[in-house]
């Protein structure tokens, strides 16, 4: 299977540079006329769709080297140097499944194989736009060739182990790994970053060919989307899995690997933003260009920031010596989309300026520059400590607290955003419309803010208190803001069409999808910032416990039932069985169990947290191990208010990009339903329903 | 009308002083708290035994550094020593790595003012932009004005905008 694998990775290879070079040559002979000019004995219609055809049939070499992979994972086979570093005979089905990417030439394949699926599904759409189409799938080639050629010659997956003699049993893997959401954060996370690549060959497609208008866009909204989707539950699965395996009570460490899936996340989400301008008003041409180029080449940055060791990281079984790789297609991604942007920037000429500082369009831009503006913070802090050992000799130290102060509030002005920027008008606002609009969301504000210093709140205190009492109080204003939205739109549609305020809603969200999507994806995103702050409150306590012994955490006792050990094929455990009192009273029907597993096979251990989540905080339990000391388990609790609102919230914005991905209902079907309007109430409907994006 | 708008703008006067008040009030009363210093302290430093971790959070039984650390830490509050003291102290044993994030000495400074001064520079030059581009829009013309074949035609041109501009998706 070894050979069967090296082989379709090198039919892949040549397949990819197939696509890549007649494409290249067949779209250089369209350009010029070459059709007519008798120069190429072959159609370069016909090249290109030959090269097309190379592109699908190298997705399918890949998808064979990628079954291979999973096979030799399944059938133990050993002889294969990557099975034997990430599995064992005794490990689970799923994680064997997960085993693909737990590695460098694993994960570099999968991401291979996403990419070869990707250009699959874009090269048999074609048809939506032909030669578009042939560009993107050119470019997309182009970046297949740098994956494969790494895979082929660099990190191959199925280099055969040295010496030649294969061992009874492989080295098992990283037990951090063998978690269920390890088995699906890998794969979404890629999917999303991988995903960013299509937009990225049409930009810079479209701008290779100086393609009229602004259909590009249109192509692969739903691409970007999809795409964005996809990465925000990768980053978000990741938080869960940290939360639940680390063990030190957190889900965010500002790690570098975290900050490298933020990043593009960052300037994806100001693209996705930015794009509407292009859209409705011809305007922001270069800068879109730029944001999707940045997206991409941020996806690039953060492969290289972990695989060439540039910085320390708890992914440090990432790291190995291909960053040079990765900096020499960084550069020539650089290079190529620096020089299609001189020789077409006058293609990019803007229709339209902006033409009022309080306008949607302006509030776009604004969100932009605190999006670009935390991409930024969010770099600088992840190469400063490279850069000040390259200035002054020392490594230094860029952790949560760095990023606290400097990260925080640049979020908190983007939570504000989040709500205003609803509220303005395109074009530009009057400031009636702005009283009218902003009096709500502003009382909502106050009521809040001087609820929650009433009830005991003291900002003065504690920066991290003074952030959390701004978002709580920004939270309420822009879902004020948002409410109000819906619940106008709605209650036009309700007096069009007598129907009860639900259906209404149900009807204004289906009339604009996109819109009222979005302004979903802004609720869930608001949610999120409410769990975000209760994280200035979290407590914590630490004790060796043993049997009978009980430990204070907020209104919580938490008594040792017993201490037990078990073992299985795969791992040994240690675990306490916690019963958790409030006032006396007993909270959980089961005891709370903590545990601590050593792998067999590499005696590494693992934590297993115990955690009782409801909608006002977590009991979040580790058992750390055994007090060298006395013998007796040490046991951390950890009392984390409004965790769960993050992954309630994290459901609400996949939910809203679902919703803004549906097409919305055409204007003559949206209007089937609605009956003759009431004199005086045209005027109304037309400004609450009609406003665009 | 005249008297309506002056009750409610009377009402709202009211309202905002209100919230001024209790804001002033609540404000005012209790100011500082002496027993979070440790967890404050603390926050600024990262555990040396190698696990990239704060010194809070390293939660590795029988870490070699971590007891020493928070020995330290608790010693220096306990004698007194004011917080750049303690945090001296542990960059003096430790090196500057013990920090968890850099000083505001020398080229560190820089970690902290380049967000907000990129920030800044980007906004700034932002608003005059975007106030130059609006200064630029022409100015719009009287509604009983005689219409010309190209005023006609920039009319048709500018409908087309706004059906595109209005347009729900």
């Amino acid at each position: 299977m070894a050979a069967f694998g090296s082989f379709a990775l090198l039919i892949g290879l040549a397949l990819a540079a197939y696509n890549l070079f007649a494409g290249g040559i067949a779209l250089r002979l369209l350009a010029v006329g070459g059709t007519n000019s008798g120069a190429s004995r072959v159609s370069p219609e016909r090249l290109a769709e030959t090269a097309r055809r190379a592109g699908i049939a190298s997705f399918v070499a890949v998808t064979a080297a990628a079954f291979a992979l999973i096979w030799s994972v399944f059938h133990n086979d050993f002889s294969i140097e990557y099975i034997v570093e990430h599995s064992n005979i005794a490990l689970p089905s799923p994680y064997k499944f997960a085993a693909m990417w737990s590695g460098q030439e694993g994960s570099l394949l999968l991401w291979a194989w996403l990419l070869a699926a990707y250009g699959f599904v874009l090269r048999l759409r074609h048809k939506t736009d032909v030669k578009l189409h042939a560009y993107a799938g050119t470019i997309l080639a182009g970046v297949q060739v740098f994956f494969l050629t790494l895979l082929n010659f660099k990190v191959p997956p199925f280099a055969l182990v040295r010496g030649g003699i294969a061992p009874a049993d492989g080295n098992g893997l990283n037990p951090l790994l063998q978690y269920p959401e390890m088995v699906i954060h890998p794969p979404m996370l890629y999917l999303g970053y991988v995903g960013f690549t299509v937009p990225f060959a049409f930009a810079l497609g479209a701008l290779m060919m100086r393609y009229p208008g602004e259909k590009w866009i249109h192509i692969t909204r739903r691409w970007t989307m999809m795409t964005w989707m996809f990465l925000t539950i990768g980053i978000f699965l990741g938080m869960h899995w940290a939360y639940a395996v680390l063990g030190w009570g957190g889900y965010w460490g500002w790690d570098p690997v975290e900050n490298a899936s933020l990043m593009p996340w960052l300037t994806g989400t100001a693209f996705l933003h930015s794009v509407m301008m292009q859209e409705k008003r011809g305007m922001m041409k270069s800068w879109n260009v730029w944001l999707i180029f940045s997206t991409f080449m941020l996806s690039i940055l953060g492969t290289l920031l972990t695989r060439a060791g540039l910085v320390s990281s708890v992914h440090a079984f990432a790291q190995s010596s291909i960053g040079g790789w990765f900096v020499t297609f960084l550069v020539i991604v650089a290079a190529v989309c620096i020089f299609t942007y001189f020789l077409q920037r006058d293609h990019l000429k803007t229709e339209h300026h902006l033409e009022s500082l309080v306008s949607r369009e302006s509030s776009f831009l604004f969100n932009n520059l605190v999006l670009l503006a935390a991409c930024f913070t969010i770099l600088w802090g992840t190469l400063f400590p490279v850069l000040s050992e390259y200035v002054e000799g020392v490594k230094k130290t860029v952790s949560g607290e760095y990023y606290r102060h400097v990260a925080i509030p640049i979020g908190v002005f983007l939570l504000l955003l989040t709500g205003v920027g609803p509220l303005l008008a395109w074009r530009a606002s009057s400031f009636r419309s702005l009283r009218r609009n902003f009096v709500l969301p502003g009382i909502a504000f106050a009521a809040t803010a001087v609820a929650l210093i009433a009830i005991g709140l003291k900002p003065w205190a504690d920066e991290a208190v003074f952030y959390s009492l701004m978002t709580f109080s920004l939270a309420a204003a822009v879902a004020t803001a948002i409410s109000s939205e819906f619940l106008r739109g709605a209650g036009v549609i309700h007096r069009q069409t007598g129907k009860n305020l639900f259906a209404s809603m149900i009807l204004l969200i289906r009339r604009s999808t996109r819109r009222y999507g979005g302004y979903i994806v802004h609720l869930g995103l608001v949610v999120i910032f409410i769990g975000f702050a209760g994280m200035a409150f979290n407590r914590s306590a630490e004790k060796a416990m043993g049997v009978g012994d009980s430990m204070e955490i907020g209104p919580y006792t938490l008594t040792n039932l017993g201490n037990t050990q078990e073992s299985n094929p795969n791992y040994d455990s240690e675990y306490s069985l916690i019963d958790v009192y409030d006032h006396g009273k007993k909270v959980l029907d089961q005891p709370m169990a903590p545990e601590k597993r050593v792998y067999a096979v590499n005696g590494q251990p693992q934590t297993m947290v115990a955690n009782h989540s409801t909608l006002r905080w977590d009991l979040y339990v580790v058992y750390e191990g055994q007090d060298t000391a006395t013998g007796l388990p040490m046991i951390k609790a950890f009392l984390n208010p409004l965790v769960a609102w993050i992954w309630i919230g994290l459901s609400i914005v996949v939910f809203g990009t679902l919703v803004a991905m549906v097409p919305s209902l055409s204007p003559a079907r949206a209007t089937v339903a609605a009956t003759a309007p009431k004199p005086g109430q045209i005027p109304a409907a037309a400004v609450a329903t009609g406003g665009g994006d | 009308m005249l008297l309506r708008n002056w009750n409610l703008r009377s009402k709202f006067m009211r309202s905002a002083q209100a919230l001024l008040v209790a804001a002033v009030v609540c404000f005012s009363l209790d100011a500082t708290d002496t027993g979070g210093r440790f967890n404050d302290v603390g926050r600024k430093l990262m555990c040396t035994c190698g696990c990239a971790q704060s010194l809070l959070g390293c939660d590795h039984v029988g870490c070699p550094n971590r007891g020493g650390e928070m020995d330290e830490l608790r010693d220096g509050i306990a004698n007194g020593q004011s917080d750049a003291v303690i945090l001296d102290g542990f960059v003096a044993r430790w090196g500057a790595t013990v920090l968890g994030a850099p000083t505001t000495k020398g080229f560190d400074l820089v970690a902290w003012i380049m967000p907000f001064a990129v920030a800044a520079i980007a906004l700034i030059g932002t608003i005059l932009l975007v106030r130059n581009w609006a200064k630029s829009q022409p100015q719009a013309a009287l509604a009983n004005a005689p219409v010309s074949p190209a005023q006609a035609e920039a009319a048709e041109t500018m409908r087309e905008r706004i059906r595109r501009e209005t347009e729900t998706d």
